[in-house]
Order: structure tokens, then C-alpha cells, then sequence
């Protein structure tokens, strides 16, 4: 009679909330550029030697692009398997903020602050202008790789405004006129 | 375990007690006061639970506190007073759909979800009559990539849904909320098209869409012309679930089965014969009973793992590619249903298969995929040519100017039309598994299993085991249902921590029966398990209970196939897997 069916029991009742576990990939040439084994070393080492890489996904993101100098493809999928999360998840952040970039920078980096003192004191036409002198939109990097152009939100110096930043470089109240003299300081 | 703490609140003026740690939302649903909601979604049984507070349409007044709350996500507490029905809170809530309104696409006249759209339905129940702003309107393209999702960027409200639903339930980790303000919707990694990440087109996130956001691949167009065309044979099969779900569509009850119904309205609608899919789920039971005994007879790779799953199928392709040894090979029943079509049906009628159009209604979405799979299109013709959903069928059956609802029964077409109970049971976790053990103990021990059900490996606990006593020999069964407790099976079996014979998984939580292409459950999770008990009402009220005991099958392998699992049986009804890539 009847089938004999026992022990059974349930294993697992938990909330589930497990991610691909992390696991080394291999890292194949990124379609923009190849990097040098080192650079992912260095990265690997900064997250192996953090406490805890719990909520620290914008910290790790961070120092990848100072080491590789933007968000490649390969460099997200690389610190979503090292954390054991989707890739999905490393790309929303990385779209999320206008600080992150997938695409190389220009050697030098130009950021228009669009902050509200600087907006209305007329950042909107400066940033026109630098658009027009480099042929270029915002986030976008200029043929010779000499700039990237950025439009940034308060930068903190609203006293200044309206305020470019040319890497770490501040030019306070900054007029179209001069944005010619600005671009041609770099242009050696 | 210790009584929980009862709390007194006030809620419209109405005093109850409920227990600490209750929402607001869960509260009034207590006092019976309708609170609306919009990006919340609790499906309690099947572990799928959104609490993104994003939407903003459950404002309610709690007084004492400077802003409105969240109903959603507000926790009671003693002595709590809420208001849900002054004029600020209504007017919140109703600015809220407005402002989601402001820059929503306006053409629910042609959206594939009017009617079926739960922010359409909020603008009306919140009155809405006018759009007072107008917000940027983004204009990115379809993604019409993939052969089973389409994702329509431009309808997403941004209520995380369907992030819930492909990260923390399925554990696939496809969809995230991309860039921010206006611009912000939910796609994949890199926003690349769907087909290139490693979506199994499970279709959770279709099936908790509020909008058109993501929806189906439609068929409907394909099915009509094919039935149109006056050289084409059409022969359509319904899967399991099916029955039990499209009643939905045209007001009947959950709980309703619809099986001779929905034969007639498919009749009336043009096809040329009318075949059920679960002959290939008998067919399925008949392989993989044998080849489980054949894996454990021959000391081969043991778990065999059920194959009936497409989307399952992939998650273990991207997920687990060192696995892939152990799923069985068996192609799924209605893939080998449209195999027997083409080869065994159309000599037998004399008809040329070239001119056969095998049509599957699945409650599926990862089904249509599976049918674009090479490996399934080969010889010339496919083994199956069109998929079709629940939802699609419910609309072509609308389309027709059929009316469902007073319908005649009839019953299925023969030879392909024979089924069991066995294989109705399909539909539901735990289905396969059991059907499979019907046929697999009388084989094993030679003598007849007098209680076919399989109680203790019904339920809908994600993950489940069992030990089977099959003639003196115990067989250790794992079940999972929902792709995040498939990984959980998947690593204990990796990492060598259980050791099963056979094992069945369902990528959607609750089996085909909570399909991605079912009538969409908006969050009601009663109506999944009311049709779960029809799966198991129309099993027992079947004369025949066992594959092996389908006359027709006994036919086709007498008249056809030869022996189960046997040369022919291996070359028309079993398939391979490969590796694909993580993304």
C-alpha cells in the first residue's frame, strides 16, 4: 500500500538574496584598449584589502577609474564578479553618476560648472561656446584627445562664478570671450 | 514561537489592533480600507516582495508627523492615527500618477497593456482628468532583439518590479535601473540589447510589468495567417497550464478549468486538429523514467536534472556552465510534441511536414526562444513554429468574436489529444517530478503503485526534498521552484552538499502555472495557488494517471519509436546544451 514516501523535510527556508558567487574571470581585451595585467592587479588589491566591500561599490568604482582613467566594459564585469554582484548593478551606478565615465578621457579634462550661482550668471553660454570651439557635446572627448568637456553640477566656488575647471586648474568668472585664451593654454 | 505584540492604531477613525512590525498598507487592509498602490508588489507564499516606496501613490496622513508616509513601507506603531481619506492625502496621491502621467507615452489606445495597464487603471480609480505638467518625454527605441521580451524604455515608471523579480527572485541579475531623472528606465548591463545578456526570458518581469514596459514578443499575426493559409495544416497544443488560467481573461473565477472550453474555441478559430501538449509531457515521463533508470543502472552522471524548462535551461547554461552534464536530455514536451507532428502524425496522415504548422500556447514566454533554438529548427523544419502565450490566445480568442464564457465543451483530437493525469500535473512544482516517479516505480519494482499522489513532494516551499522508497531502493528527490532557489540546489549539489537521483526545477516561482505568458496575477498570489489546485483536481478526476498507461503512447513507441530511450526515441526526442556567457 501507498508509496512509502518519508523523510521529507524542507532544507531551506531563508530569504534569498544570493548573487553569482565571485569568481576570477578572464579578462579579455577590452574593445577601446588593452590593459596591462598590473592595473587589475592594483585594482584586485585595493578591494582584497578592504574591510568589507559591503556598500562600497562607489569607493571601488572610484579608484578603478584612477587606475584605468575610465569604466570600460571589462573593468565593471571585472569588479561585478569580484563582488559577487550583476553587472547590471555595477552599470546602474556607473550611469547614475555624471562623475563616472565608460568612455576614455582627454588628456585634459574640462569641467563647466552648471551649478545655480554659475547658471545664472551665464554658465549655460559658456558651455555653448566650449561645445562650439571643440566640435564637441558634453561627456564626449575631442578628435585630437587633448579634451574632454563636461557640464558638473556646484563645484563650490560660487563666489567665482560663473567657474570652468581645467583639471584641477579653477578659472573664476569667466567670460565667452575669453574661453579662446583658456583652450589655447592647452593647446601646445 | 512568542506571541507577537499587538498594537492599537486608528485608521480613518477606526480603532483595531494589529501586530507590531505591520505596514500601514497591511493595517488598512485589516480595517478594510483600500489604500492604492502602484510599484508595490507582496506575492507572501512565492517570496516576492517590493518595497521600493518609489511610486508615491500610497501617501497617507499619519498625524503628529510634518509629511505624508508611504503606506507601503511605514511600520504602525502604538497609538498610530492614519488618515487615508483627507483631501491632502487624496490629492498627493493623485498629483503622484499625475506627475508619472507628465511624461508617459499617451497611447494607451495601442498599448499592448490598455485595459490590462495598472497605471491606466490608477488614473482612473484617482480621478484623474488632466496632465498639468508636461515632463520630457524620452524617445529611445523598442528593444525587439530577443525572440520572447520586448522592452519598451519609454513606458517605465521606474517602479523596480521587475529588478526584484530578475535579481533578488530569479538571482539572474539581467535587469537595473539605468541613468537618472527623466532619462532613468531599467535595462541590462551596459544597456546592451537583450539578446546579447544572459536573460533565460523567464518572463517574471513581464508577468510584474504595471505597464508596457516589457511585454511579450506578439505571435497572434503569425498564428492567424498560418491558419489562413489554405496549404498549411495548423495543429495547435496547449500546454498544462493553460486550462487552468485563461478563464482569467474572459471574468471567469480563478479556479475555473477551461479545458473543454478553450478545445472549442480553438476549433472554432480554424485549426485543423486540436492536440494537447500534454501528450509530450507523457512522452517526457516515458524518456526521462528511462533514463534515470538508465543512469542509475549504468552508474552514469546522477542528479538527472528535468529539462521541461526552458528558462531554466538557459539559467543553468550561463549560470552553472560546469553542470551541464547532469540535466537530462530530453527536450522539452512540447518540443517533442512538435517533433512526433512532423514525423510520426504526418506519415501516418499522409500529410507533408513542410506543410505542417505546429502552433504551441504556452503560459510561457522563454518557450518562443526556445523554439528560435538551433539545435530545435534543424531537418529542414522546426520543431515548432509558433508560440503563442495564455494572454496571446485570450486576445485572439476575443479577436474571433468568441464567446468563451458559453461555450460547449469538447474534447481533444486524437491520437495526439490522449493525455493522463501525469501529465496535466506538469503545471505545477513538483508536477514533473512526481509524474516522472509514476512511471519510473512501476518500472523499477515491476508492481503497481496503487497511491499515485505524491503528497510529500507537493507544497510551494522553494526548495524541497524527499526520499522515495521504490522497491527497496530509496531515491533522493530535490525540487525548486523560482530561479534563485534553483541556485541554491544547484551550488549544494556542485559543492557536493546533497546528493540527489533526480531532481526538478521550475524557473517561475510556482511552476507554468505562474508563467511569464499566464494572465497577469497583478499581485494577487491567491490566484496562483487556486490554480495549482486545479492542476491537481484535474489529475484526479483523469481515468488514466500514468504516462505509461497512455494507449497512444503505448502506439506511437509500438508502431514507431521502438523502445523508450532507444535509438529513434534518442535521435527525434533528445537535444544538447552549450555553455554561454555571463553578462
Amino acid at each position: 500500500m501507498g508509496n512509502n514516501v518519508s523523510g521529507f523535510k524542507i532544507i531551506y527556508r531563508k530569504e534569498v538574496r544570493i548573487m553569482t558567487k565571485p569568481q576570477t574571470i578572464s579578462v579579455t581585451a577590452p574593445a577601446e584598449e588593452e590593459f596591462p595585467k598590473e592595473k587589475y592587479d592594483e585594482l584586485e588589491q585595493f578591494i582584497d584589502g578592504m574591510e568589507t566591500t559591503k556598500g562600497a561599490l562607489i569607493e571601488i568604482l572610484h579608484k578603478a577609474q584612477g587606475i584605468f582613467g575610465y569604466l570600460p566594459r571589462d573593468v565593471q564585469l571585472f569588479i561585478a564578479r569580484k563582488l559577487g554582484i550583476p553587472g547590471a548593478e555595477v552599470f546602474g551606478v556607473v550611469s547614475f553618476y555624471s562623475y563616472f565615465t565608460t568612455k576614455p578621457r582627454g588628456k585634459h579634462t574640462i569641467s563647466v560648472c552648471m551649478g545655480t550661482a554659475c547658471y545664472v550668471r551665464g554658465a549655460d553660454k559658456i558651455l555653448e561656446k566650449m561645445k562650439e570651439k571643440l566640435g564637441i557635446e558634453s561627456n564626449e572627448i575631442t578628435e585630437d584627445g587633448l579634451f574632454t568637456l563636461k557640464d558638473v553640477r556646484c563645484i563650490g566656488a560660487c563666489g567665482l562664478a560663473p567657474v570652468v575647471m581645467v583639471d584641477d586648474k579653477v578659472f573664476g568668472r569667466v567670460k565667452v570671450e575669453e574661453v579662446d585664451d583658456i583652450l589655447n593654454q592647452y593647446r601646445k | 514561537m512568542s506571541e507577537k505584540k499587538m498594537l492599537k492604531v486608528i485608521i480613518n477613525d477606526q480603532e483595531l489592533m494589529v501586530p507590531e512590525g505591520i505596514t500601514i498598507l497591511e493595517a488598512a487592509h485589516q480595517a478594510g480600507v483600500h489604500i492604492p498602490t502602484l510599484c508595490h508588489l507582496d506575492l507572501h507564499d512565492f517570496k516576492m516582495v517590493n518595497q521600493t516606496a518609489s511610486c508615491r501613490v500610497c501617501m497617507v496622513e499619519a498625524p503628529g508627523r510634518n509629511t505624508l508616509v508611504p503606506a507601503c513601507v511605514t511600520k504602525v506603531s502604538e497609538g498610530m492615527e492614519v488618515r487615508t481619506d483627507s483631501i491632502r492625502a487624496i490629492t498627493a496621491r493623485r498629483m503622484a500618477v499625475e506627475l508619472l502621467l507628465s511624461n508617459h507615452p499617451n497611447e494607451c489606445f495601442t498599448c499592448p497593456k490598455n485595459l490590462e495597464c495598472e497605471l491606466q487603471a490608477l488614473a482612473a480609480e484617482l480621478n484623474v482628468r488632466e496632465i498639468r505638467w508636461e515632463g520630457d518625454r524620452m524617445d529611445y527605441p523598442k528593444d525587439l532583439t530577443s525572440d520572447a521580451i520586448v522592452k519598451d524604455a519609454n513606458k517605465c515608471i521606474y517602479c523596480r518590479r521587475c529588478e526584484t523579480a530578475c535579481n533578488k527572485v530569479q538571482t539572474c541579475g539581467i535587469l537595473s535601473g539605468i541613468g537618472r531623472g527623466f532619462e532613468a528606465f531599467v535595462g541590462p548591463f551596459g544597456n546592451i540589447p537583450m539578446v546579447e545578456s544572459s536573460c533565460t526570458y523567464c518572463g517574471q518581469c513581464v508577468q510584474v510589468c504595471p505597464t508596457a514596459a516589457l511585454t511579450e514578443v506578439y505571435h497572434m499575426d503569425k498564428v492567424w495567417e498560418a491558419i489562413n493559409d489554405p496549404d498549411k495544416y495548423v495543429i495547435v497544443q496547449t500546454a498544462p497550464a493553460i486550462r487552468v488560467a485563461i478563464g482569467e481573461l474572459f471574468g471567469m473565477e480563478a479556479g475555473t478549468i477551461a479545458t473543454g472550453k478553450m478545445v472549442t474555441a480553438l476549433k472554432r478559430m480554424g485549426f485543423d486538429a486540436v492536440f494537447d501538449t500534454d501528450f509530450g509531457a507523457d512522452l517526457t515521463v516515458m524518456e526521462e523514467a528511462a533514463e534515470l533508470i538508465y543512469r542509475i543502472k549504468n552508474n552514469k552522471t546522477l542528479p538527472i536534472l528535468t529539462s521541461c524548462c526552458p528558462a531554466w535551461v538557459k539559467f543553468i547554461e550561463h549560470q552553472f556552465p560546469e553542470l551541464l552534464e547532469i540535466p537530462s536530455t530530453c527536450k522539452s514536451p512540447h518540443i517533442m510534441f512538435g517533433t512526433i507532428a512532423k514525423t510520426y502524425y504526418a506519415e501516418k496522415n499522409n500529410i507533408d511536414p513542410d506543410n505542417i504548422v505546429v502552433v504551441s500556447v504556452m503560459p510561457c514566454i522563454a518557450k518562443k526562444a526556445e523554439a528560435k533554438r538551433p539545435e530545435l529548427t534543424k531537418d529542414e523544419h522546426n520543431n515548432v513554429d509558433i508560440v503563442v502565450t495564455t494572454r496571446e490566445l485570450g486576445k485572439m480568442i476575443k479577436e474571433a468574436g468568441i464567446d468563451f464564457k458559453n461555450l460547449p465543451d469538447t474534447e481533444f483530437d486524437k491520437p495526439l489529444g490522449e493525455t493522463t493525469g501525469a501529465s496535466v500535473i506538469f503545471g505545477t512544482t513538483g508536477g514533473v517530478i512526481e509524474a516522472a516517479l509514476r512511471t519510473a516505480y512501476e518500472w523499477m519494482t515491476g508492481e503497481e503503485l496503487k497511491n499515485v499522489e505524491f503528497e510529500q513532494l507537493r507544497g510551494l516551499d522553494g526548495v524541497r526534498e524527499a526520499t522515495v522508497d521504490v522497491g527497496g531502493k530509496e531515491l533522493h528527490i530535490g525540487i525548486a521552484h523560482g530561479l534563485g532557489n534553483a541556485r541554491i540546489l544547484l551550488e549544494n549539489i556542485r559543492d557536493g552538499k546533497s546528493k540527489y537521483h533526480a531532481v526538478e526545477i521550475m524557473a517561475c516561482p510556482g511552476g507554468c502555472i505562474a508563467g511569464g505568458g499566464q494572465p497577469y496575477h497583478h499581485g494577487n498570489d491567491e490566484i496562483v495557488k487556486k490554480r495549482q489546485q486545479d492542476i491537481y483536481d484535474e489529475d484526479r478526476r483523469k481515468k488514466v494517471r500514468k504516462s505509461h498507461e497512455n494507449k497512444e503512447i503505448l502506439e506511437l513507441y509500438k508502431e514507431y519509436l521502438g523502445e523508450p530511450f532507444g535509438d529513434l526515441a534518442h535521435r527525434l526526442l533528445h537535444t544538447h546544451y552549450e555553455e554561454r556567457e555571463r553578462i
